[in-house]
């Protein structure tokens, strides 16, 4: 298990060294290490420094947020389809930041942060909310249900306004895509905390999650006080998705496929699961970052895409190949 | 032929020479007909309103054939409104019955036919078609949305195979498919003109604006094929909800009523959505409702779901025609504004159960 992480975290660095290196301008690789350890102010060294380092970090930290919160919401629904995009997270954040577009007319990366932060945040919420009404608590299935409605709900309402105008759509299009072109490190420091609490919790409530998933009577025998269990849970997975929609708009797959990809390398047990998962979720936002300002140089797609596009085919080998049920 | 109801309330139908039976809930017969009303209310007003209003009375009238009113009521009535009240009908019943089998055979609450894939690929089709090609006529867009969506769901059941189809691996390989063409899609309306992404974003709401019977008749024959399949399969269904050891021992051959059964949800589907665009909210929530007000046999839950699917998207076209006229909202958007309330206060009734 731990070689497969320290392969992991060399494969990562492997990445964010390309992610580095290549992109939209031609700068060698010998420029490259120069811009770190000889900055002289030159073009090249400008755009190393300030536009692909802090690119490269976002891409990492997003992706591990959105792994991680996505292995969350599956431990907690105890369904495979769990995660930030099926439950809701994306489709508040994507309707505060469409609803802001429409009446005020923003258009800063910053202000779209802020609101898709408060919207995923309330949507998640509300959900959570609505999971544990009754009897009992926060039941799977009853999470799962109203997660998927409410985000039906929200999402309507969020194309009901790209409808009925046209400005709006055109405006926020690509960050409706998911895309972290064009961030800047101040926006991710904004954010960085929150995402590094959430990481710390997860990993914290990870033997718990654990025994979550057997079952809540299992748990609760086992001398587990759910309630509180599920309840932390929930936070981190606002601070982990609430931070990574804020910054790349509301990526979808990433926080659904990885943690079954974790999950096939690292059994059932969540103290492996969500290492791997960051790990995972950073290497393939990474790897579709670097795809998605390559392909079709010097245009760029959004991100959104490279991910399915690169992880998907990926997913469906493991999908066939490692699920023997 | 049929047997004395053994417990109260229900009934077994089993005919002597056909190989056939299933049992129906009598709740289930009553829930069906008062749907059945709320769909056909739904129908009658939807035909009714309009810029020239016609009297629920008179549209009934003109729809069984006799002349009521001026003689346009025939026109506007059958030629103009009906059909389009019809193809909501018929894509929301025919998604409803989609979804309860997807859910039922993957035994996963959030399985629905856009989860795995079959609206997206076709979406991607029908996306490619407007943004890419907005030269070419728009009636191709239809057998070119479902063959979208059969190709996807090929791939699907060719790539979930491997000497058996297991739910699990069947849903996370259309998870994967789904992923990729809706990318795919996302590339077309990131990169489309503004104009032809406008257009193409309604089409993947969902919309049975401006349908004519010429989308009715191609609908019809998968319809009449496949949802008596479906009924008539119904208690596999049953039997593969239990997991596929019991469904063996049960004495189903379980990989042929399965792969029956794909077939079945994969047809309705892209046919309702090749017809009304990427609904995508029916096929999850009608079986979910329906749950909730029959429970979990599949005997009384595949009609009930069909009705509700049907009502709702029927519904949810007279709202979104009435509701800010005189623009028009795709009913694919008012599908999830009138049921997910609708399914939350079910959930919330529900909530000590």
């Amino acid at each position: 298990m731990l070689s497969g992480l320290v392969v992991g975290a060399g494969s990562l660095v492997l990445c964010l060294g390309a992610s580095v290196r290549f992109g939209a301008a031609e700068i060698g690789t010998g420029d490259v290490i120069s811009a770190f350890t000889a900055y002289d102010g030159s073009e090249e060294d400008l755009i190393i420094r300030t536009l692909r380092v802090p690119r490269t970090l976002i891409a990492a930290l997003v992706g591990a947020a959105l792994g991680v919160a996505g292995a969350i919401m599956q431990g907690l629904t105890r369904n495979p389809l769990a995660e930030p995009g099926i439950l809701g997270v994306n489709a508040g954040a994507a309707l505060a930041v469409v609803g802001v577009v429409f009446l005020l007319g923003a258009s800063s990366l910053s202000t779209y942060a802020l609101f898709a932060f408060v919207g995923a945040g309330v949507a998640w919420a509300v959900v959570y909310s609505l999971g544990s009404l009754g009897r009992g608590g926060m039941s799977p299935m009853k999470l799962a249900l109203a997660g998927a409605a409410l985000e039906a709900l929200l999402s309507s309402l969020t194309t009901a306004i790209l409808i009925l105008d046209q400005r709006t759509l055109d405006e926020i299009r690509f960050w409706l895509a998911g895309s972290i072109a064009g961030r800047d490190l101040t926006l991710m420091l904004q954010v960085l905390p929150y995402v590094a609490l959430g990481l710390f919790l997860a990993l914290g409530l990870s033997r718990q999650i654990t025994t979550l998933t057997l079952g809540e009577d299992v748990a609760t025998g086992l001398g587990q006080r759910t309630v509180w269990v599920k309840g932390a849970a929930a936070v981190a997975v606002i601070l982990l998705a609430g931070g990574a929609v804020s910054i790349a708009g509301p990526l979808v797959f990433v926080g659904l496929v990885v943690p079954h990809a974790a999950r096939f390398f690292a059994g059932v047990d969540y103290r492996w699961i969500l290492p791997y998962s960051a790990l995972f979720g950073a290497i393939l936002l990474v790897c579709a970052d670097i795809a998605a300002r390559v392909v079709v140089r010097p245009q760029e797609l959004p991100v959104g895409v490279m991910t399915a596009l690169v992880g998907a085919p990926f997913f469906i080998y493991l999908a066939r190949w490692r699920v023997k049920r | 032929m049929m047997r004395a109801p053994r417990a109260r309330g229900r009934a077994t139908f089993r005919p002597g020479r056909v190989p056939v039976s299933f049992r129906l809930d009598l709740r289930a017969v009553v829930l069906l007909v008062l749907l059945g009303l709320v769909a056909l209310a739904g129908v009658v007003s939807s035909v009714g309103y309009g810029e020239y209003p016609i009297a629920p009375l008179d549209v009934m009238r003109t729809m069984i054939g006799i002349e009521a009113g001026d003689g346009n009521y025939s026109f506007i009535v059958n030629t103009l409104r009906l059909p389009r009240a019809l193809v909501a009908l018929l894509v929301g019943a025919a998604l409803g019955i989609s979804g309860a089998i997807l859910q039922g055979l993957t035994r996963n609450p959030l399985a629905a036919p856009d989860i795995v894939g079959i609206n997206a690929g076709a979406g991607l089709a029908a996306v490619t078609l407007i943004v890419a090609l907005p030269s070419v006529p728009a009636a191709l867009i239809p057998p070119a949305a479902f063959a979208g969506a059969l190709v996807v769901a090929v791939l699907l059941y060719a790539l979930a195979w491997r000497g058996n189809s297991s739910p699990i691996r069947l849903i996370l390989i259309g998870v994967g498919l789904s992923a990729i063409a809706s990318a795919l899609t996302t590339v077309m309306i990131v990169t489309g003109e503004i104009f032809e992404v406008s257009r193409a974003l309604i089409w993947l709401t969902g919309s049975v604006y401006g349908r004519t019977w010429e989308q009715i008749w191609p609908l019809l024959p998968w319809l009449a094929l496949f949802v008596p399949l479906a009924l008539l399969r119904s208690r596999h269904l049953n039997a593969l909800n239990l997991g596929d050891e019991v469904a063996r021992g049960l004495g189903v051959r379980v990989e042929l009523e399965r792969g029956l059964l794909i077939l079945t949800s994969v047809a309705l589907a892209a046919s309702a959505v090749a017809t009304a665009g990427t609904l995508a909210f029916v096929g999850l929530i009608a079986p979910h409702i329906a749950r909730l007000l029959v429970g979990p046999s599949h005997g009384g839950l595949l009609p009930t779901s069909a009705m509700i699917g049907g009502a709702l998207v029927v519904l949810a076209d007279l709202v979104g025609r009435a509701a800010f006229a005189p623009i028009e909202i795709p009913c694919g958007i008012v599908t999830a504004a009138v049921g997910a309330p609708y399914f939350l206060y079910l959930l919330y009734r529900g909530r000590n159960t």
